[in-house]
Parts: C-alpha cells; structure tokens; sequence
C-alpha cells in the first residue's frame, strides 16, 4: 500500500525546509517597466517609424482641423477687400479688454513695454527698437492694422534683397480672437496715454493724482 | 578526529538563521529607501541641454512671461516646449553670432528640432493634465520650484503619489488666485487656508473624495 502514497507529501516540516526556493524564485523576476513605459508615442516621444525621427507629426500643408474652417475671412484676416479694417470683428466688452491686457502683458510688452512707448528690458538689453504706439502713425492706424501686423509680423526693407524680419509672425501662437482683443487692448493704451482731463467723468476727477 | 565545533556553535548556528532574516530585511528596505531617494531620481540634479538657455535670464532677470514660450500650458494637458521658431522671434536679432545660440540657428536653418533633455518625468500610468492645474490656480512654483532662478533647470520635487495626494486631498492649502499662477515670486498670505477654502469653492475645485478617485490620475 505503500505506492499509493506520493512520496512527495507537502508537511509543515518540509515547507519550512524548501519554502525558501521559492523566496529565490522572486529574484528570477527582473522588474518589468511596461507599465511605466508603455508602447505608445506621446507628445515629443522620438519614434523610429517616421524618417526623421520624430513622433509628433507636423501638419500636412491644407490640413483644416475640426472646426478650424477660416470661414469669417475679416476675423483671420483683418482685411477688407485687401485695406485694413476699422472696425472688430466682435463686440468690444470689458472681458474682451481684460483678455487683451492680459495677452498683451505676456506678448508684446516683452519688447513694446507695458505701456506701449516701446521701452523694454529685453529692447534695452537686445539693443532693438521696438515701436511706440503713442507715435501719430499708429495712433491713426486703423484697429485692422495692429491685428495685420500681430497676424504677418514686420519685414525690414525688402525681404528678396536685404530685409529681414523684425517682427516674427504670431500666428500661429496667439489665436485670432485674442490677436483682435491686443489690439482693441492698443487702442485703450493709445487712448489712455493721450488723454486729457475732459476724458474723466467731472465725479471721478477728485481722484485723479491720489 | 576530535570536535571540530565547541557545544555553543549550536546557539551561533540558531541565532544566524535569525541574523538571516533581519539580513534580507534589510537589504528590502535599502533597496526601498535607495529607489526611492533624491539621488536615484536626480532631483536637484540639473540636466544639461543642448542649448544652454537660463530661465534665470530670460524669465527672471528679463520678466518674459512663463507662456510666452510654453504656450499651450493653459489649453492643453502638456506644456509645450517652445517651437525654434519662439527663440529665433528674439534672436534672430539679438545675440545673433554668438556661439550658444548656433544650435538654435542650425536647427531654424534645417527644420531639424533640438533635442532637449527631458526633465520631469511622469510615468505612462499616469495622466497628468498642465492646463487644468493652471486654471484652477495651481501656480507653476508649487510643482517646479524657483525656475526664474535656475541657469539649468532641475527637479526640485520627486514625484510621488503621495506628494501629488497630498494637494489632492487638501486643495485649500495650495491654491492661489488665478493671476497669480504664472508669478514665480508669489508667497503664500498668512490667511491661506481661509483663502484656499474660498478659491476650492470659487473656481469648483472637486470634493477631496471625487479628488482623490483612483481613475482621476490612472486612466
């Protein structure tokens, strides 16, 4: 009867005295990072499918975006038959100002100034000569302009010869409404440096020089 | 032959079983302490880049605004690293010809994108979202330290779960007003607390329970 019996029977003594094979088996199992480096392209992660390297792909010159149809052509372009526009393309409320001088602050008071006399730490340092927009010229610019400019950036001189760009494009890193709520934002800077007292309700001017 | 072990090897014998065991115990926990500490995870370790641009100069000597070149910090779940077209806006004219901005020339000229070195790294489990940190008035110095202080930048924070927990669970405590996020030298005021409580409710900052939910963070 003795055969009908494993030999290998699983007593306590016997656990105590092989369990820690087991233990050694754990060491077998090198630590696997697949969850924590997943087989997926995230943003800027190289990939070796693509010739050039990269995963993030540029956009394929035509590509239009869900949504991103440019139907309004005075919102994208700011023109009017080929003339800058003087009037917005939206209402001009308070919220709309506060966005402008908010994305004014971050964009263009770099090299423009706060204020807009073109007086900066970066124009000081870099040694250029960014424009005031307390000049006549562009106190007398139509609204259009500035989101022209904001939109196609500045060419020095001619561009085929000797010109360069003084003023990179914008683009395609401030949206259309906010190039729009800069500029309505220029115009309230322009209008605030230029101002006299008539500009002040009679009942606020008690406050002026406090 | 005689005895070649004495009668009380029998305790020594008995009392290394045990010394084996707190031996692998250790070994555990060095091994836990070791990968968990700033020296395995680089922090406070400045990574060099392959250009060497100061966020200490531009940011913090210059004042240009953190979105100026991380644009999409506030839209997107990811902070952009700036486009070579962002660096050559400036210095297409200023610092031209000198030698540190040639790779940034090289790389405008041939379309070809610096390779910069990544900084802080979060695991493909977990899903981490810039913009709606940021608009909910998580200012970047709560996670990335004084950048406008750093030449090179470093982590100054390992990223742990329960460092990300932490503000999950007490929103209020961390908290600033909205205009107040991309201001590197912002102090916390004495009344935070009170402050935070009322900003959490203001800007509908989740209940720490919904906060906290697992698939918040894994998803």
């Amino acid at each position: 009867m003795q055969a009908l019996h494993s030999r290998w029977r699983l007593s306590p003594a016997r656990l105590l005295r092989y369990g820690w094979v087991g233990f050694l088996a754990l060491l077998l199992a090198a630590c696997h990072q697949d969850m924590y480096n997943q087989p997926k392209v995230q943003t800027y992660d190289p990939s070796t499918f693509f010739a050039d390297g990269r995963g993030s792909r540029p956009n394929v010159p035509g590509t239009v975006a869900v949504g991103a149809a440019q139907t309004d052509t005075y919102l994208y372009t700011g023109l009017i038959n080929g003339v800058e526009g003087d009037v917005m393309p939206f209402e001009v409320t308070r919220a709309v100002l506060e966005r402008g001088q908010q994305q004014y602050n971050i964009w263009c008071a770099v090299c423009h100034g706060e204020a807009g006399y073109g007086l900066s730490a970066v124009a000081q340092r870099g040694g250029i000569v960014p424009a005031s927009f307390h000049q006549q010229r562009l106190r007398d610019a139509p609204i259009g302009h500035f989101f022209v400019i904001i939109t196609n950036g500045v060419y020095r001189g001619d561009p085929e010869k000797d010109g360069y760009q003084s003023m990179y494009s914008y683009a395609s890193r401030i949206s259309a409404e906010d190039r729009w709520a800069i500029a309505a934002y220029i115009r309230a800077l322009q209008l605030s440096q230029n101002a006299t007292l008539e500009d002040v309700p009679p009942e606020q001017r008690a406050n002026l020089g406090q | 032959m005689g005895q070649i072990f004495p009668r009380n090897a029998n305790r020594l014998a008995w009392l290394s079983v045990f010394a084996g065991l707190l031996l692998v115990a250790e070994l555990v926990l060095i091994l836990a302490v070791y990968f968990r500490s700033n020296y395995f995870r680089q922090i406070n370790v400045a990574i060099e880049q392959p250009v060497a641009f100061s966020h200490q100069l531009h940011n913090g000597v210059l004042g240009i605004d953190c979105r100026y070149c991380h644009v999409s910090v506030n839209q997107s779940y990811f902070a952009n690293i700036p486009a070579t077209e962002t660096c050559m806006t400036c210095h297409s004219q200023i610092k031209t010809y000198s030698p540190k901005i040639a790779p940034v020339l090289e790389s405008y000229a041939t379309g070809k994108p610096i390779e910069w070195n990544k900084v802080h790294r979060v695991p493909d489990f977990v899903y981490f979202n810039h913009a709606i940190h940021v608009n909910k008035g998580v200012g970047c110095s709560t996670c990335h330290g004084q950048v406008n202080e750093m030449p090179v930048v470093w982590q100054q924070q390992a990223m742990f779960m329960g460092w990300c927990l932490n503000c999950h669970r007490n929103p209020e405590q961390y908290v600033r007003p909205r205009d107040e996020v991309y201001n590197m030298e912002y102090v916390a005021p004495a009344n935070q607390v009170a402050l935070g409580r009322q900003l959490v409710a203001e800007y509908g900052i989740m209940p720490p329970d919904q906060l906290t939910n697992c698939w918040v963070c894994h998803r």
